[in-house]
């Protein structure tokens, strides 16, 4: 066994409730938990549980109420709006439900947006983008648009987008939950790969028991509170 | 650069709405533009007109004339340098509709003190030649078909009757603003014709056209010609031509405040059409804002795409309204000749369309890309689904 590494995501008595009016609808309830390096986590829970609330509190693009959330040792909770976003682009790679591609960009165009934020070059920007989609498997679609790509084909483009610029973590909030099984199969074998090849940290929102099954480990959230003891 | 083809692409991403929208900016650069010209073809009169040069009238009113005997006495008041004289004679030719300016004037002073009515030494000596001769600019020409040597019957309103001119000159002018659509015969002609018809009538000016040595004391030389005739039969009136023509303006002054108006409100009238369009735009695309503030994009990137379509769109509809203005601006000078002598699109015009078109643009633009850049990524993101 290796030493013990410091857990790349580390979230303490985390807190967070909407408001609707004047009504106040707790969402989240002092959570505690770690995520160690390299995982590849399952959020699991029935539906308005809370955990696209938590994904996105720990992708740094919701704010807390209170508690703290440490991600590669930075306390994300008290930076700005702006220093925030820079972080965001240097260390999250975000995966969406339903891809969430820029229409009118073609699929190298849109792996190729991070990069804009980056002091990359044009030229090494290329090579990046072409890298990415090699990695998912579509290297020879870089020009079509999004409309013309089915949505597995989609889900692959929005996933070389998210490595493209190499984060620190891989978020992914139902990630096949809009695709058909085989294609379902072939994004989490996509993401299984990245994880174990590349040992990137994943967390994976999912209520779908087959993504689940291959995560490392599993976590459930019932009503806002973490029901698996930490280990 | 990537950012710059997203923006492009965003704005043609509804074909039939942005066509639309940039239809409207069109046709409301259009509109400012020509309702501009309108209003500089008001004022060609002023621009034309000179502040060296004065004109002295009866202090009672226009429509009473001066004994002609006053241009000796002119002509020896202190700074004077040349005395013309002249009356407006209000024919018209063949028909009451085919209306111009005409006027009777001493012909040989009358070319010294217009240097931009521009007219060929051979035409000018013809001219003082023939008694019966006279003189219109290239536009009236052109407008009838006049040739030199051609015989013009004017119906006379002013003075009853039909009178012949022999056509000896057309002038051109010297300036953008001069007038190219005058006639002018001799005063002589006109006097010697009313003596015998209307001998009450004879040796009578309408106006005398003054310049002056030194312009910088036009004022000085107004004020000693009317203390001349002060106490006289018939008081005199100097002012400025440049006074004498805003004058006549004045009384129409309500118009072309109404018109400045109505521009104005075309453009205010595009600024609301277009922040409808962009709020419509960046409503749809709350959730593609959020995916890229999501990437690590600011609040910076996200106005500068609004605004950037948003510019894109009302600086395309500016361009082709400007564009547009030239040959309709010609069209109408041409329709409305008769009204407008004058009716050139300034640069100025241009140069405000373009300032419209940049307001409306950034108007349009500021609530849509201040609600965009507010809103939470969460909560712009929940709005895909
Ligand atoms: N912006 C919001 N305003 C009000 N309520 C919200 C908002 N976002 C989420 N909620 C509520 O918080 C709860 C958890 O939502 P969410 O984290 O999306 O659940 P899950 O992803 O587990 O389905 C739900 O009851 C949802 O209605
Ligand atoms: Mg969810």
């Amino acid at each position: 066994m290796e030493p013990e590494k410091e857990p790349i995501v580390r979230i303490r008595n985390l807190s967070k409730s909407y408001r609707r009016g004047s009504q106040v609808i707790p969402v989240l309830e002092d959570i505690s938990f770690d995520i160690p390096d390299g995982e590849f986590l399952a959020l699991m829970g029935p539906s308005g549980s809370g955990k696209s609330t938590l994904l996105n509190l720990l992708a740094g693009i919701d704010k807390a109420d209170s508690g703290s959330i440490r991600v590669g040792g930075v306390e994300i909770t008290t930076l700005d709006e702006t220093a925030l976003a820079g972080w965001r682009a240097v260390n999250v790679g975000f995966i969406f439900q339903f891809y969430n591609l820029i229409p009118v960009l073609t699929a190298f165009e849109n792996v190729e947006l991070p990069l804009l934020l980056t002091r990359l070059t044009r030229k090494e920007r290329r090579t990046h983008v072409e890298t990415a989609l090699r990695v998912v498997g579509l290297a020879d679609r870089m020009d079509h648009y999004p409309g013309q790509l089915s949505g597995g084909q989609q889900q692959r483009v929005a996933i070389a987008r998210a490595v493209v610029t190499d984060p620190t973590i891989l978020v992914a909030d139902e990630p096949t939950g809009d695709l058909d099984r085989q294609s379902a199969g072939e994004i989490l074998n996509l993401m299984d790969r990245l994880n174990r090849e590349s040992g990137k940290t994943v967390v994976m929102v999912t209520h779908d028991p087959r993504a689940a099954d291959k995560a490392r480990s599993i976590r459930h959230l019932e009503k806002g509170v973490l029901t698996d003891a930490d280990t | 650069m990537l950012i710059l083809r997203l923006m492009w692409r965003n704005a043609l991403r509804h074909r039939l709405r942005t066509f639309l929208t940039i239809l409207g900016i069109t046709i409301a650069i259009l509109a400012f533009g020509l309702l501009r010209t309108v209003i500089g073809a008001w004022y060609a009169g002023v621009e034309a007109s000179s502040a060296s040069r004065l004109v002295t009238r009866n202090a009672i009113s226009l429509i009473f004339p001066l004994p002609i005997s006053y241009k000796d006495r002119i002509r020896q008041v202190d700074g004077v340098s040349i005395v013309s004289w002249g009356n407006w004679f209000g024919g018209y030719y063949i028909e009451q509709k085919n209306f111009f300016a005409n006027f009777a004037v001493d012909m040989p002073s009358y070319l010294r003190l217009y240097p931009e009515f521009v007219l060929p030494p051979d035409q000018a000596a013809a001219a003082m030649r023939d008694r019966r001769a006279c003189v219109v600019g290239r536009k009236l020409a052109e407008r009838f078909g006049w040739k030199i040597g051609d015989t013009i019957v004017l119906k006379g309103t002013a003075f009853p009757g039909e009178w012949e001119f022999v056509l000896r000159g057309v002038y051109h002018g010297r300036d953008r603003s001069t007038d190219e659509s005058q006639l002018f015969f001799h005063w002589d002609y006109l006097n010697e014709t009313v003596k015998k018809l209307i001998p009450r009538r004879a040796d009578q000016a309408g106006f005398y056209m003054i310049g002056v040595v030194n312009p910088s004391l036009a004022a000085e030389v107004a004020t000693e010609i009317d203390r001349t005739f002060k106490n006289s039969l018939a008081e005199t009136m100097t002012e400025t031509e440049k006074a004498f023509t805003l004058g006549f303006i004045a009384m129409t002054e309500a118009i072309v405040i109404a018109i400045r108006l109505v521009s104005f409100v075309v453009i205010v009238i595009i600024m609301a059409v277009v922040a409808n369009t962009m709020a419509m735009t960046a409503r749809e695309r709350i959730g593609e804002y959020a995916v890229m503030k999501t990437l690590g994009f600011g609040g910076p990137h996200i106005a500068l795409l609004i605004f950037g379509e948003s510019l894109v769109i009302s600086m395309t509809g500016c361009a082709i309204g400007i564009v547009l203005t030239f040959p309709t601006a010609a069209a109408f000078a041409d329709a409305m000749s008769q009204y407008f002598p004058i009716f050139n699109v300034e640069a100025r015009t241009v140069w405000l369309d373009l300032a419209a078109a940049l307001l409306v643009g950034t108007v349009a633009a500021i609530f849509p890309a201040w609600r965009a850049v507010r809103i939470g990524i969460a909560e712009g993101l929940r709005r895909i689904g």
